[in-house]
C-alpha cells in the first residue's frame, strides 16, 4: 500500500522488539495479548503434560516428591531472576528449565517450571493468569522436552565427566528456548488472523505471523536462548567438577527412561503434530503470506492442504519465505534477515527431530552428529 | 571474541552483580509491601479469599472477552475504585501500571499504529500513516493489559498468599499441588536470601571487575550451589515432615466461612462480569 513506509516499518519493528527483549524476562506473555479461546486451547494442550508430569513424580519419587518439587520450583524461580551475561555486551534471563530437565527428566521439569510460573503470575503479577497455559506450554513443556532430548542424545553412553554433556546442555538449552520463542511467536501471530472486530481491527496481539515469529525468535536466539544454554552448560560443568553426585543421581531416572525415550516423546510429538495439522494455523499461515496477492489462490491452497499433513508442514515453512522474497520487500538485507530467521527455525526443528531419531534408534551412534 | 567484547564493555559488566542483587531485594520488598497492604482495613481485605479469587478470575475473563473499548475502560476505572476502597495508596496502581506499560506493551504496539491496514487517521512526516484500525488495536492491547495487571495486583496486594492458596482449593486445585505451591513460595524466600548472601559475600571480597566469562562462571557457580542446597534441603525437609507424621496424605486447614457480605460481593462481581461480557459483545 505505502511502499515507502514499508522499510521504515520493518526497522521500527526490529528496533522495538530488540529493545524490549534486551532488558526483559524471557517470554512471559501477559494477560491481554491472547484471546480467551487461545488461552483455553493452550490450557488443554498443556493439561496432558501436567498429568504425565504428576504421574511420573508419583511413580519415581512418591512421598519425597513434595519437598523436592517445591525446592526445585523455588530454585527455578530464583534462577529466572539472575541477569546472565551473554556474549555481545548485554544480559538476559535464563529459565532454568534445561537444568531442571537434566536433573529430574522432562516430565517432572514441566511441573517444576509450571509451579514457578504460577507463583510468578499469582503472587508477583509477572506473566498473565489467563496466559498461564500458553506460558507453561512455551517454557515448561517445550524447553524441558527439547533440551532434554538433545542433552540425552549427546550424553548417551558418555561418562559423567564427558565434555560432550556440556555441548549437549548448551545446544539443548539454546534450541529449547529458541523453539519456545517460535511457539510464542505463533501464539501471538494467530491472534490478528482469528480475532478481529467487524472492520478488521485486531483485538489482541496485533502482528501477523510474518512479523511476530521473527520478532520473537531473533532476539531470543541471540539473548535468552544463549543465556539458557550457557547457564545449563556451566552448571553441568560445575557439577562435574565439584558435585558429581547430583549428576549421578540424575542418571537414575534417565537410565530408566532410556528404554523408551521414544515412547516418552511419542505423546508430546503426536500432540505437536496434531497442533500443527489440526489448528487453523496450517491453513492460515499461507494465508498471511499470500493474502496480498489473491484470495482465490488461498482458497485453492486451503482445499489441497487438508488431506496430507506433510504437505501442510512444508507449506507452513515455505509460505513465509515465498511471501517475503527479495522482490516483495525491495530490500535485499531485510530479505536475507528474514530468510536467516526461517533458516534458524527450520534448522532448529530439523536438529530436534534428528536428535530424537538418534535417541530413538538406540543402535545409531552419535558420531553422525559431528 | 569473548575477551575483546568483555574488555570493551567491562564498565557495564561490573553491574551484573548489583543488578541481580537489586532485583532480589526488590522482590523481597514487594512481598513485604503486599503483606503490609493486606493487613490494612479495606473493602477487599474484608472479603473471603474465595470470593476474591473467583471474582478476579471472572473479571480477567471478562476483560479478555470484551470487544468494546468502553467496557474495558469501565472495568479499569472500577478496578481503580476498588483499589481506592481497599486502602491501596492513591496512584500506586496507576503508577505501577502506567510507568512500566509504555516500555513494554507500548513499545511492542508502536509499529502496529502504522502497519495495520485500514483507513488513514493521521499523516506524519517520512510518509508514515497512523491508521484508524492500528490506533484502535493499540488501544485494545494497552487497555486490556493495564486492566488485567491492575486486577491481578488488586488480588495480590489485598490477600495474604497463604489464604490465596487455600482459596485455590475451592477451584478444585488438588491439595498436593497447593501444598507444593505453598512450600515453593516459602522456600523462594529462603533461596532468595541465600542467593543474596552469596552475591554479597562475593562482592565484598572483590577488588577489580569481572569479565564476561568470569561473570558467567560466578553465576553458574551460584546457580549450581543453590541447586545443591535445594536438593539437600529437600531431603532434610522430607525427613522433618516424616518425623512429624507425614505419610503422603495432606491435611489442610480450611477455616473459610462465607458471610452474607461475601455472597453479596460475589454476586456484584459476577454481575459486573456478565454485564461486561454482554455489553462487550
Amino acid at each position: 500500500m505505502f511502499l515507502k513506509s514499508r522499510t521504515i516499518k520493518f526497522f521500527l519493528i526490529y528496533y522495538a522488539a530488540l529493545l524490549i527483549w534486551l532488558g526483559t524476562t524471557a517470554m512471559h506473555i501477559p494477560d491481554g495479548y491472547l484471546s480467551p479461546l487461545t488461552c483455553l486451547i493452550m490450557f488443554l494442550i498443556v493439561l496432558p503434560f501436567w498429568v504425565i508430569g504428576i504421574r511420573k513424580i508419583r511413580e519415581t519419587m512418591n512421598a519425597r516428591s513434595v519437598p523436592l518439587i517445591a525446592l526445585l520450583s523455588a530454585f527455578s524461580f530464583v534462577i529466572m531472576m539472575f541477569n546472565f551475561p551473554v556474549p555481545g555486551g548485554t544480559t538476559a534471563h535464563a529459565i532454568g528449565a534445561t537444568i531442571a530437565a537434566i536433573i529430574l527428566g522432562p516430565e517432572a521439569a514441566t511441573i517444576v517450571v509450571s509451579i514457578a510460573l504460577i507463583i510468578q503470575a499469582f503472587f508477583f503479577g509477572d506473566g498473565g493468569i489467563t496466559a498461564l497455559g500458553a506460558n507453561s506450554f512455551n517454557m515448561a513443556v517445550t524447553v524441558p522436552y527439547i533440551s532434554y532430548a538433545i542433552y540425552r542424545a549427546f550424553s548417551k553412553n558418555q561418562p559423567l565427566t564427558s565434555p560432550r554433556r556440556l555441548v549437549g546442555a548448551a545446544i539443548g538449552g539454546w534450541t529449547g528456548v529458541t523453539v519456545a520463542a517460535f511457539f510464542a511467536g505463533v501464539e501471538f501471530g494467530i491472534q490478528p488472523l482469528l480475532f478481529k472486530s467487524a472492520n478488521g481491527t485486531p483485538l489482541y496481539a496485533p502482528y501477523p505471523l510474518s512479523i511476530s515469529i521473527p520478532a520473537m525468535v531473533i532476539p531470543h536466539a541471540i539473548l535468552a536462548s544463549v543465556a539458557e544454554g550457557l547457564l545449563a552448560a556451566l552448571v553441568v560443568a560445575y557439577l562435574q567438577r565439584s558435585n558429581i553426585a547430583v549428576l549421578q543421581a540424575a542418571e537414575k531416572p534417565a537410565v530408566l527412561s532410556e528404554v523408551g525415550i521414544w515412547q516418552k516423546l511419542r505423546v508430546p510429538l503426536i500432540i505437536l503434530i496434531a497442533l500443527i495439522v489440526a489448528t487453523p494455523l496450517g491453513l492460515l499461515a499461507p494465508g498471511t503470506a499470500w493474502g496480498e496477492w489473491g484470495t482465490e489462490q488461498l482458497a485453492s491452497q486451503g482445499l489441497s492442504f487438508i488431506p496430507s499433513g506433510l504437505e501442510k508442514l512444508s507449506g507452513l515453512w515455505g509460505a513465509p519465505l515465498a511471501g517475503y522474497n527479495l522482490r516483495a520487500l525491495g530490500n535485499a538485507s531485510l530479505g536475507y534477515l528474514l530468510s536467516a530467521v526461517l533458516g534458524i527455525v527450520v534448522v532448529t526443528i530439523v536438529v530436534w527431530l534428528f536428535t530424537m531419531l538418534i535417541t530413538a534408534g538406540g543402535k545409531t551412534r552419535e558420531r553422525k552428529n559431528s | 571474541m569473548e575477551n575483546t567484547s568483555s574488555l570493551k564493555r567491562s564498565s557495564k559488566r561490573s553491574d551484573i552483580l548489583e543488578h541481580t542483587l537489586h532485583g532480589i531485594t526488590e522482590t523481597l520488598e514487594q512481598a513485604l509491601f503486599a503483606e503490609e497492604i493486606s493487613a490494612r482495613a479495606g473493602l477487599f481485605q474484608s472479603l473471603d479469599a474465595r470470593v476474591k479469587v473467583i471474582s478476579i478470575l471472572a473479571l480477567l475473563i471478562g476483560v479478555a472477552l470484551s470487544h468494546s473499548l468502553f467496557v474495558l475502560l469501565a472495568i479499569y476505572f472500577l478496578t481503580l475504585l476498588f483499589a481506592w476502597t481497599s486502602a491501596i495508596p492513591a496512584g500506586f496502581l496507576i503508577k505501577r501500571v502506567w510507568l512500566a506499560l509504555p516500555f513494554f506493551t507500548g513499545l511492542i504496539v508502536l509499529p502496529a499504529l502504522f502497519i495495520t491496514p485500514g483507513p488513514a487517521f493521521l499523516h506524519l512526516p517520512l510518509g508514515l500513516i497512523i491508521t484508524q484500525t492500528g490506533l484502535t488495536s493499540a488501544a485494545f492491547l494497552l487497555l486490556r493489559v493495564s486492566t488485567s495487571v491492575s486486577l491481578t495486583l488488586l488480588l495480590i496486594l489485598t490477600t495474604p498468599w497463604n489464604t490465596v492458596l487455600s482459596a485455590l482449593g475451592v477451584l478444585r486445585v488438588p491439595d498436593v499441588f497447593i501444598l507444593i505451591l505453598g512450600m515453593t513460595y516459602r522456600y523462594i524466600y529462603l533461596l532468595l536470601h541465600t542467593a543474596n548472601d552469596m552475591f554479597l559475600s562475593r562482592k565484598s571480597r572483590m577488588v577489580g571487575r569481572l569479565n564476561t566469562s568470569e561473570n558467567q562462571k560466578m553465576l553458574a557457580a551460584v546457580s549450581a550451589t543453590l541447586l545443591d542446597k535445594s536438593l539437600s534441603l529437600s531431603s532434610e525437609v522430607y525427613l522433618a515432615m516424616q518425623s512429624r507424621g507425614y505419610r503422603g496424605t495432606i491435611v489442610t486447614l480450611k477455616s473459610f466461612r462465607m458471610q452474607s457480605k461475601d455472597w453479596l460481593w460475589l454476586f456484584v462481581f459476577l454481575g459486573i462480569t456478565t454485564l461486561s461480557i454482554v455489553l462487550g459483545r
